[in-house]
Protein backbone atom coordinates (compact mmCIF):
# COMPACT_ATOMS: atom_id res chain seq x y z
CA UNK A 1 0.00 0.00 0.00
CA UNK A 2 1.16 3.32 -0.43
CA UNK A 3 2.16 5.74 2.21
CA UNK A 4 2.94 8.84 0.29
CA UNK A 5 0.79 11.48 -1.75
CA UNK A 6 1.17 14.29 -4.31
CA UNK A 7 -1.11 17.47 -4.69
CA UNK A 8 -0.95 19.29 -7.03
CA UNK A 9 -2.89 22.84 -6.08
CA UNK A 10 -3.37 26.47 -7.20
CA UNK A 11 -0.92 27.88 -4.84
CA UNK A 12 2.10 24.68 -5.20
CA UNK A 13 3.02 21.04 -4.79
CA UNK A 14 2.09 19.26 -1.43
CA UNK A 15 3.67 16.04 -0.68
CA UNK A 16 1.51 14.28 2.29
CA UNK A 17 2.16 11.03 4.01
CA UNK A 18 0.81 8.58 6.89
CA UNK A 19 3.03 8.22 9.93
CA UNK A 20 3.45 5.25 12.02
CA UNK A 21 -0.19 5.95 14.17
CA UNK A 22 -2.15 5.80 10.94
CA UNK A 23 -1.94 10.15 11.17
CA UNK A 24 -1.87 11.97 7.40
CA UNK A 25 0.07 14.83 7.27
CA UNK A 26 1.96 17.43 5.05
CA UNK A 27 5.48 16.46 4.91
CA UNK A 28 6.62 18.78 2.04
CA UNK A 29 5.83 22.04 0.14
CA UNK A 30 7.68 22.82 -3.43
CA UNK A 31 6.53 25.98 -6.00
CA UNK A 32 5.04 27.58 -3.14
CA UNK A 33 2.21 30.07 -4.68
CA UNK A 34 2.42 28.52 -8.36
CA UNK A 35 -0.20 26.61 -10.12
CA UNK A 36 0.73 23.19 -9.96
CA UNK A 37 -1.74 21.12 -12.31
CA UNK A 38 -0.85 17.85 -12.67
CA UNK A 39 2.49 15.72 -11.06
CA UNK A 40 3.68 12.28 -11.88
CA UNK A 41 5.75 10.32 -9.40
CA UNK A 42 7.02 7.67 -12.26
CA UNK A 43 7.29 4.51 -10.74
CA UNK A 44 9.79 3.06 -12.63
CA UNK A 45 12.51 5.18 -11.87
CA UNK A 46 11.52 7.22 -8.45
CA UNK A 47 11.52 10.50 -10.73
CA UNK A 48 8.97 13.13 -9.70
CA UNK A 49 7.62 15.43 -12.44
CA UNK A 50 5.46 18.37 -11.85
CA UNK A 51 3.90 20.90 -14.01
CA UNK A 52 3.39 24.42 -13.34
CA UNK A 53 1.14 26.71 -15.00
CA UNK A 54 2.63 30.72 -14.49
CA UNK A 55 -0.01 33.39 -15.18
CA UNK A 56 2.43 35.53 -16.39
CA UNK A 57 5.62 32.99 -17.82
CA UNK A 58 3.52 30.01 -19.29
CA UNK A 59 3.48 26.10 -18.93
CA UNK A 60 6.51 25.04 -17.31
CA UNK A 61 7.79 21.67 -16.18
CA UNK A 62 10.11 20.55 -13.16
CA UNK A 63 11.97 17.24 -12.37
CA UNK A 64 13.35 15.82 -8.92
CA UNK A 65 15.24 12.66 -8.74
CA UNK A 66 16.22 12.94 -5.44
CA UNK A 67 12.15 12.35 -3.75
CA UNK A 68 11.42 16.40 -4.40
CA UNK A 69 14.42 17.52 -2.37
CA UNK A 70 15.66 19.59 -5.27
CA UNK A 71 14.13 20.03 -9.01
CA UNK A 72 15.26 21.24 -12.04
CA UNK A 73 13.38 22.95 -14.62
CA UNK A 74 13.06 20.43 -17.97
CA UNK A 75 11.76 21.91 -21.79
CA UNK A 76 8.31 22.17 -21.47
CA UNK A 77 6.44 20.59 -24.46
CA UNK A 78 5.90 23.36 -27.24
CA UNK A 79 3.97 23.41 -30.21
CA UNK A 80 5.19 23.27 -33.54
CA UNK A 81 5.95 26.38 -35.47
CA UNK A 82 3.76 27.64 -37.81
CA UNK A 83 4.52 28.61 -41.51
CA UNK A 84 4.51 32.28 -42.22
CA UNK A 85 1.38 32.95 -43.59
CA UNK A 86 -0.52 29.70 -43.28
CA UNK A 87 -4.20 29.59 -42.90
CA UNK A 88 -5.86 30.33 -39.59
CA UNK A 89 -6.29 26.98 -37.61
CA UNK A 90 -10.16 26.60 -36.12
CA UNK A 91 -12.10 24.58 -33.92
CA UNK A 92 -15.30 23.24 -34.44
CA UNK A 93 -17.23 27.29 -33.17
CA UNK A 94 -14.62 28.66 -35.29
CA UNK A 95 -12.11 30.21 -33.29
CA UNK A 96 -8.54 30.43 -34.17
CA UNK A 97 -6.50 27.73 -32.27
CA UNK A 98 -3.46 28.65 -30.60
CA UNK A 99 -0.41 26.78 -31.46
CA UNK A 100 0.86 27.71 -28.01
CA UNK A 101 1.26 25.64 -24.89
CA UNK A 102 -1.75 26.69 -22.65
CA UNK A 103 -1.33 24.21 -19.66
CA UNK A 104 0.35 20.85 -18.86
CA UNK A 105 -2.90 18.55 -18.29
CA UNK A 106 -1.90 14.75 -17.97
CA UNK A 107 1.20 13.05 -17.59
CA UNK A 108 1.50 9.69 -17.45
CA UNK A 109 4.46 6.84 -17.57
CA UNK A 110 4.59 5.11 -20.19
CA UNK A 111 4.83 1.07 -20.03
CA UNK A 112 7.34 -0.63 -18.36
CA UNK A 113 9.27 -2.18 -21.68
CA UNK A 114 9.68 1.83 -22.15
CA UNK A 115 11.29 3.25 -19.27
CA UNK A 116 11.82 6.53 -20.81
CA UNK A 117 8.49 7.14 -22.57
CA UNK A 118 6.65 9.77 -20.71
CA UNK A 119 3.11 11.16 -22.04
CA UNK A 120 1.62 14.74 -21.84
CA UNK A 121 -1.64 15.71 -22.45
CA UNK A 122 -1.95 19.43 -23.00
CA UNK A 123 -4.62 22.67 -23.66
CA UNK A 124 -4.87 23.09 -26.56
CA UNK A 125 -5.20 19.94 -27.61
CA UNK A 126 -1.75 18.67 -27.81
CA UNK A 127 -0.19 14.60 -27.47
CA UNK A 128 3.56 15.21 -26.41
CA UNK A 129 5.59 12.36 -25.90
CA UNK A 130 9.25 11.69 -24.17
CA UNK A 131 11.81 9.30 -24.91
CA UNK A 132 13.83 10.58 -21.89
CA UNK A 133 11.98 11.06 -18.57
CA UNK A 134 10.69 14.48 -19.88
CA UNK A 135 13.99 15.87 -20.77
CA UNK A 136 12.75 16.90 -24.36
CA UNK A 137 9.12 16.71 -25.78
CA UNK A 138 7.92 15.84 -29.56
CA UNK A 139 4.24 16.68 -30.47
CA UNK A 140 2.38 13.32 -31.81
CA UNK A 141 1.70 15.01 -35.42
CA UNK A 142 -0.55 12.52 -36.35
CA UNK A 143 -3.31 13.32 -33.54
CA UNK A 144 -2.34 16.78 -34.16
CA UNK A 145 -2.56 16.71 -37.92
CA UNK A 146 -5.74 14.13 -38.37
CA UNK A 147 -8.79 16.54 -39.43
CA UNK A 148 -10.99 15.15 -36.96
CA UNK A 149 -9.61 17.49 -34.44
CA UNK A 150 -10.77 20.24 -36.11
CA UNK A 151 -14.63 19.23 -34.62
CA UNK A 152 -12.89 19.50 -31.04
CA UNK A 153 -13.74 22.16 -29.07
CA UNK A 154 -13.31 23.27 -25.68
CA UNK A 155 -15.19 22.32 -22.24
CA UNK A 156 -14.71 24.34 -19.16
CA UNK A 157 -11.44 25.98 -20.98
CA UNK A 158 -11.30 27.93 -23.92
CA UNK A 159 -10.11 25.07 -26.04
CA UNK A 160 -9.98 21.41 -26.35
CA UNK A 161 -7.50 19.59 -23.86
CA UNK A 162 -6.14 16.27 -23.54
CA UNK A 163 -6.68 14.98 -19.80
CA UNK A 164 -6.33 11.68 -19.58
CA UNK A 165 -3.72 9.21 -21.31
CA UNK A 166 -3.86 5.56 -20.18
CA UNK A 167 -1.44 2.95 -21.40
CA UNK A 168 -2.46 -0.78 -21.81
CA UNK A 169 -0.19 -2.90 -19.78
CA UNK A 170 -0.41 -5.58 -22.02
CA UNK A 171 1.36 -3.68 -25.30
CA UNK A 172 2.61 -0.09 -24.12
CA UNK A 173 1.60 1.07 -28.07
CA UNK A 174 -1.85 1.08 -27.53
CA UNK A 175 -3.04 4.04 -25.74
CA UNK A 176 -6.84 5.58 -24.86
CA UNK A 177 -6.81 9.27 -24.65
CA UNK A 178 -9.91 11.76 -23.00
CA UNK A 179 -10.20 14.88 -24.58
CA UNK A 180 -12.70 17.51 -23.17
CA UNK A 181 -14.71 18.32 -25.45
CA UNK A 182 -13.39 15.26 -28.49
CA UNK A 183 -14.27 11.66 -27.60
CA UNK A 184 -12.10 9.11 -26.91
CA UNK A 185 -9.40 7.92 -28.92
CA UNK A 186 -7.20 4.95 -29.20
CA UNK A 187 -3.97 4.31 -31.30
CA UNK A 188 -2.42 0.85 -31.51
CA UNK A 189 0.73 1.52 -32.82
CA UNK A 190 2.29 4.00 -30.45
CA UNK A 191 0.68 6.82 -31.91
CA UNK A 192 0.98 6.82 -35.64
CA UNK A 193 -2.83 6.19 -36.03
CA UNK A 194 -6.02 6.93 -34.22
CA UNK A 195 -9.19 5.21 -34.10
CA UNK A 196 -12.30 7.18 -32.41
CA UNK A 197 -13.66 5.20 -29.66
CA UNK A 198 -16.65 6.65 -27.59
CA UNK A 199 -19.46 4.58 -29.40
CA UNK A 200 -22.55 4.49 -27.07
CA UNK A 201 -21.69 7.83 -25.43
CA UNK A 202 -24.40 10.73 -26.24
CA UNK A 203 -24.00 14.25 -25.46
CA UNK A 204 -26.93 16.53 -23.95
CA UNK A 205 -25.47 19.76 -24.90
CA UNK A 206 -25.47 19.33 -28.74
CA UNK A 207 -28.50 19.74 -31.08
CA UNK A 208 -30.61 15.99 -31.84
CA UNK A 209 -28.68 15.05 -34.65
CA UNK A 210 -25.08 15.84 -33.01
CA UNK A 211 -25.66 14.17 -29.75
CA UNK A 212 -24.07 10.70 -30.84
CA UNK A 213 -21.33 12.31 -33.03
CA UNK A 214 -17.88 10.71 -31.09
CA UNK A 215 -15.75 13.64 -31.67
CA UNK A 216 -17.73 15.95 -29.30
CA UNK A 217 -18.15 13.82 -26.68
CA UNK A 218 -16.74 14.96 -23.27
CA UNK A 219 -15.36 12.46 -21.45
CA UNK A 220 -14.25 14.21 -18.22
CA UNK A 221 -11.46 11.48 -17.01
CA UNK A 222 -11.14 8.00 -17.61
CA UNK A 223 -9.94 5.46 -15.67
CA UNK A 224 -8.46 2.16 -16.91
CA UNK A 225 -8.14 -0.71 -14.65
CA UNK A 226 -4.62 -2.18 -14.54
CA UNK A 227 -5.32 -6.01 -14.01
CA UNK A 228 -8.12 -5.80 -16.85
CA UNK A 229 -7.29 -3.26 -19.26
CA UNK A 230 -10.73 -3.18 -21.55
CA UNK A 231 -12.05 -2.24 -18.60
CA UNK A 232 -12.75 1.49 -18.32
CA UNK A 233 -14.53 3.66 -16.63
CA UNK A 234 -15.25 7.30 -17.61
CA UNK A 235 -17.14 10.32 -15.67
CA UNK A 236 -18.75 12.21 -18.49
CA UNK A 237 -20.18 15.69 -18.66
CA UNK A 238 -23.41 13.93 -18.74
CA UNK A 239 -23.25 10.52 -17.11
CA UNK A 240 -21.41 7.52 -16.07
CA UNK A 241 -20.06 5.05 -18.99
CA UNK A 242 -18.31 2.08 -19.10
CA UNK A 243 -16.01 -0.38 -21.76
CA UNK A 244 -15.50 -3.86 -21.12
CA UNK A 245 -14.14 -4.10 -24.77
CA UNK A 246 -11.33 -1.92 -24.80
CA UNK A 247 -13.35 0.88 -25.55
CA UNK A 248 -15.11 -0.27 -28.36
CA UNK A 249 -18.02 0.29 -27.11
CA UNK A 250 -19.58 1.78 -24.18
CA UNK A 251 -22.85 1.64 -22.33
CA UNK A 252 -24.30 4.38 -19.97
CA UNK A 253 -24.18 3.36 -16.01
CA UNK A 254 -27.60 4.90 -15.22
CA UNK A 255 -29.63 5.67 -12.19
CA UNK A 256 -26.18 6.62 -10.13
CA UNK A 257 -26.80 8.16 -6.69
CA UNK A 258 -27.09 11.02 -5.24
CA UNK A 259 -25.87 12.12 -8.99
CA UNK A 260 -24.71 11.67 -12.62
CA UNK A 261 -22.62 14.55 -12.77
CA UNK A 262 -19.03 15.01 -11.88
CA UNK A 263 -15.32 14.62 -12.91
CA UNK A 264 -13.20 12.17 -10.77
CA UNK A 265 -13.76 8.85 -11.65
CA UNK A 266 -10.65 5.85 -10.30
CA UNK A 267 -11.35 2.10 -10.69
CA UNK A 268 -9.76 -0.13 -8.62
CA UNK A 269 -6.04 -2.06 -9.59
CA UNK A 270 -7.88 -5.40 -9.46
CA UNK A 271 -11.26 -5.45 -9.57
CA UNK A 272 -13.05 -3.88 -13.48
CA UNK A 273 -16.11 -3.60 -11.06
CA UNK A 274 -15.33 -1.48 -8.40
CA UNK A 275 -14.90 2.41 -9.42
CA UNK A 276 -15.54 5.63 -7.35
CA UNK A 277 -16.70 8.98 -8.21
CA UNK A 278 -17.51 12.19 -6.60
CA UNK A 279 -21.06 13.66 -7.47
CA UNK A 280 -21.70 17.24 -8.30
CA UNK A 281 -25.22 18.16 -8.70
CA UNK A 282 -24.77 19.09 -12.54
CA UNK A 283 -23.27 21.03 -14.90
CA UNK A 284 -25.12 24.16 -13.62
CA UNK A 285 -25.04 23.77 -10.27
CA UNK A 286 -21.42 22.51 -9.19
CA UNK A 287 -21.64 22.05 -5.83
CA UNK A 288 -22.56 18.30 -4.02
CA UNK A 289 -26.11 17.28 -3.66
CA UNK A 290 -27.65 18.85 -0.21
CA UNK A 291 -24.33 20.52 0.65
CA UNK A 292 -23.23 17.00 1.18
CA UNK A 293 -19.83 15.61 0.16
CA UNK A 294 -19.82 11.97 -1.04
CA UNK A 295 -17.78 9.43 -3.04
CA UNK A 296 -20.21 7.06 -4.76
CA UNK A 297 -18.88 3.97 -5.36
CA UNK A 298 -19.87 0.89 -7.51
CA UNK A 299 -18.60 -3.14 -6.63
CA UNK A 300 -21.11 -5.01 -9.29
CA UNK A 301 -19.99 -2.84 -12.79
CA UNK A 302 -22.31 -0.30 -12.07
CA UNK A 303 -25.45 -2.65 -10.82
CA UNK A 304 -25.75 -1.04 -7.46
CA UNK A 305 -23.62 1.86 -6.14
CA UNK A 306 -23.17 2.80 -1.86
CA UNK A 307 -23.12 6.46 -1.44
CA UNK A 308 -20.54 6.69 1.12
CA UNK A 309 -20.16 9.35 4.13
CA UNK A 310 -18.32 8.35 6.76
CA UNK A 311 -16.05 10.70 7.46
CA UNK A 312 -16.75 13.45 4.84
CA UNK A 313 -18.96 17.37 5.68
CA UNK A 314 -22.28 16.34 5.64
CA UNK A 315 -23.30 20.01 6.34
CA UNK A 316 -23.20 23.42 3.94
CA UNK A 317 -20.33 21.46 2.57
CA UNK A 318 -19.27 22.87 -1.03
CA UNK A 319 -16.31 21.00 -2.41
CA UNK A 320 -16.08 20.23 -6.34
CA UNK A 321 -13.54 17.93 -6.53
CA UNK A 322 -11.49 18.24 -10.20
CA UNK A 323 -11.24 15.43 -12.87
CA UNK A 324 -7.55 14.80 -11.50
CA UNK A 325 -7.92 15.25 -7.48
CA UNK A 326 -9.26 11.81 -6.67
CA UNK A 327 -6.71 8.49 -7.31
CA UNK A 328 -6.18 5.09 -5.73
CA UNK A 329 -3.21 3.00 -4.91
CA UNK A 330 -2.11 0.09 -5.98
CA UNK A 331 -3.95 -2.12 -3.40
CA UNK A 332 -6.94 -0.61 -4.02
CA UNK A 333 -7.99 -0.09 -0.20
CA UNK A 334 -6.27 3.57 -0.16
CA UNK A 335 -7.90 6.34 -1.93
CA UNK A 336 -7.44 9.88 -1.77
CA UNK A 337 -9.27 12.65 -3.06
CA UNK A 338 -9.31 16.79 -2.44
CA UNK A 339 -11.07 20.05 -3.39
CA UNK A 340 -11.90 23.36 -4.79
CA UNK A 341 -12.00 24.42 -0.97
CA UNK A 342 -8.94 22.93 -0.38
CA UNK A 343 -9.99 19.89 1.34
CA UNK A 344 -8.33 16.71 1.06
CA UNK A 345 -9.36 13.42 2.33
CA UNK A 346 -7.59 9.87 2.40
CA UNK A 347 -9.69 6.38 3.01
CA UNK A 348 -8.04 3.35 4.07
CA UNK A 349 -10.82 0.62 3.64
CA UNK A 350 -12.27 1.64 -0.01
CA UNK A 351 -13.81 4.26 0.64
CA UNK A 352 -15.76 3.16 4.08
CA UNK A 353 -14.92 6.08 5.91
CA UNK A 354 -12.20 9.05 5.41
CA UNK A 355 -10.05 10.48 7.43
CA UNK A 356 -9.84 14.56 6.78
CA UNK A 357 -6.01 15.32 6.49
CA UNK A 358 -6.71 18.86 6.24
CA UNK A 359 -9.50 21.62 5.58
CA UNK A 360 -7.10 24.88 4.68
CA UNK A 361 -4.96 24.01 1.76
CA UNK A 362 -5.15 25.67 -1.70
CA UNK A 363 -7.52 24.46 -4.04
CA UNK A 364 -6.78 20.96 -5.51
CA UNK A 365 -5.99 20.28 -8.63
CA UNK A 366 -4.80 16.60 -8.52
CA UNK A 367 -3.81 14.01 -5.91
CA UNK A 368 -1.41 11.00 -7.01
CA UNK A 369 -0.16 8.36 -4.81
CA UNK A 370 3.31 7.40 -5.31
CA UNK A 371 2.69 3.83 -6.47
CA UNK A 372 5.61 1.45 -5.76
CA UNK B 1 23.69 49.90 -25.80
CA UNK B 2 20.40 49.88 -24.26
CA UNK B 3 19.31 48.78 -21.28
CA UNK B 4 17.47 46.05 -20.04
CA UNK B 5 15.84 45.58 -16.35
CA UNK B 6 13.26 42.72 -15.63
CA UNK B 7 10.65 42.41 -13.23
CA UNK B 8 11.37 41.08 -9.97
CA UNK B 9 8.89 38.32 -10.24
CA UNK B 10 10.26 37.19 -13.29
CA UNK B 11 13.94 37.07 -11.44
CA UNK B 12 12.85 34.85 -9.34
CA UNK B 13 12.50 31.89 -11.67
CA UNK B 14 15.24 32.97 -14.33
CA UNK B 15 18.76 34.25 -13.68
CA UNK B 16 18.11 37.59 -15.63
CA UNK B 17 19.74 41.03 -13.83
CA UNK B 18 20.18 44.54 -15.23
CA UNK B 19 22.41 44.67 -18.00
CA UNK B 20 23.19 46.69 -21.03
CA UNK B 21 22.82 44.74 -24.38
CA UNK B 22 23.03 45.14 -28.22
CA UNK B 23 20.28 44.89 -30.12
CA UNK B 24 18.20 47.73 -32.11
CA UNK B 25 14.76 46.19 -32.13
CA UNK B 26 13.43 44.71 -28.56
CA UNK B 27 13.68 41.00 -30.38
CA UNK B 28 17.22 41.86 -30.66
CA UNK B 29 17.49 43.05 -27.32
CA UNK B 30 15.96 40.44 -25.42
CA UNK B 31 18.00 37.55 -27.43
CA UNK B 32 21.07 39.56 -26.50
CA UNK B 33 19.47 39.16 -22.99
CA UNK B 34 18.97 35.41 -22.93
CA UNK B 35 21.60 34.23 -25.11
CA UNK B 36 22.16 30.72 -24.66
CA UNK B 37 19.54 30.38 -22.60
CA UNK B 38 16.34 29.78 -24.26
CA UNK B 39 14.20 28.05 -21.38
CA UNK B 40 14.80 31.70 -20.01
CA UNK B 41 13.59 33.60 -22.92
CA UNK B 42 10.77 31.20 -23.13
CA UNK B 43 9.10 32.84 -19.81
CA UNK B 44 8.64 35.82 -21.92
CA UNK B 45 7.84 34.62 -25.34
CA UNK B 46 6.07 32.05 -25.89
CA UNK B 47 6.85 29.05 -28.53
CA UNK B 48 6.32 31.01 -31.63
CA UNK B 49 8.26 33.98 -30.29
CA UNK B 50 5.16 36.23 -29.41
CA UNK B 51 5.17 38.06 -26.15
CA UNK B 52 3.41 36.16 -24.12
CA UNK B 53 0.04 37.43 -23.15
CA UNK B 54 0.56 38.80 -19.63
CA UNK B 55 3.65 39.98 -20.56
CA UNK B 56 4.54 43.72 -21.19
CA UNK B 57 7.93 45.40 -22.62
CA UNK B 58 8.00 49.50 -22.38
CA UNK B 59 10.73 50.97 -24.37
CA UNK B 60 11.62 55.02 -23.03
CA UNK B 61 8.63 54.73 -21.09
CA UNK B 62 5.88 53.07 -24.13
CA UNK B 63 4.63 49.78 -24.46
CA UNK B 64 5.62 48.25 -27.71
CA UNK B 65 3.24 47.78 -30.08
CA UNK B 66 4.32 44.85 -32.09
CA UNK B 67 3.74 41.74 -29.76
CA UNK B 68 3.97 38.66 -32.29
CA UNK B 69 7.60 39.93 -33.88
CA UNK B 70 8.86 42.05 -31.41
CA UNK B 71 9.97 44.49 -34.16
CA UNK B 72 9.78 47.59 -32.40
CA UNK B 73 12.82 50.34 -32.81
CA UNK B 74 14.99 50.21 -29.64
CA UNK B 75 17.53 53.49 -29.70
CA UNK B 76 20.52 52.88 -28.68
CA UNK B 77 20.43 54.62 -25.10
CA UNK B 78 16.97 53.39 -24.49
CA UNK B 79 15.83 52.33 -21.30
CA UNK B 80 14.28 48.57 -21.83
CA UNK B 81 11.81 47.12 -18.65
CA UNK B 82 10.27 43.63 -19.33
CA UNK B 83 7.48 43.57 -17.12
CA UNK B 84 4.36 41.82 -16.13
CA UNK B 85 1.11 42.63 -17.43
CA UNK B 86 -1.80 43.74 -14.84
CA UNK B 87 -4.72 42.23 -16.88
CA UNK B 88 -4.37 38.67 -14.88
CA UNK B 89 -2.83 35.75 -14.28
Amino acid sequence: MSDRIHVGTRKGLFTVERDGTGGWDVVDTAFLSDHVPMVLADPRNDTILAALAHGHFGGKLHRSTDNGSTWEECDAPAYPEREEGAEPDRDAFGREWPWKLGLIWELTAGGSDQPGVVWGGTIPGGLFKSDDGGTSWQMVLSLWEDPRRKEWFGGGYDYPGIHSVTVDPRDSNRLVLGVSCGGVWETLDGGMSWDLRADGMWAEYMPPDRKNDPTIQDPHRIARCDAHPDAMWVQHHNGVFRTTDGAKTWQEVKDVPPSNFGFAVAVHPEDPDTAWFVPAIDDEQRLPVDGKVVVTRTRDGGVSFDVLREGLPQHHAYDLVFRHAMDVDESGERLVFGSTTGSLWVSEDGGNSWITVSTHLPPVYCTRFVRR
Amino acid sequence: MPNIAFTTHLESHVDCPARSVPGNTVRAVLDSAFQGNERALAYVLDEQGALRHHMVIFVNGRAVKDREKLSDPVPDDAEVYVMQALSGG
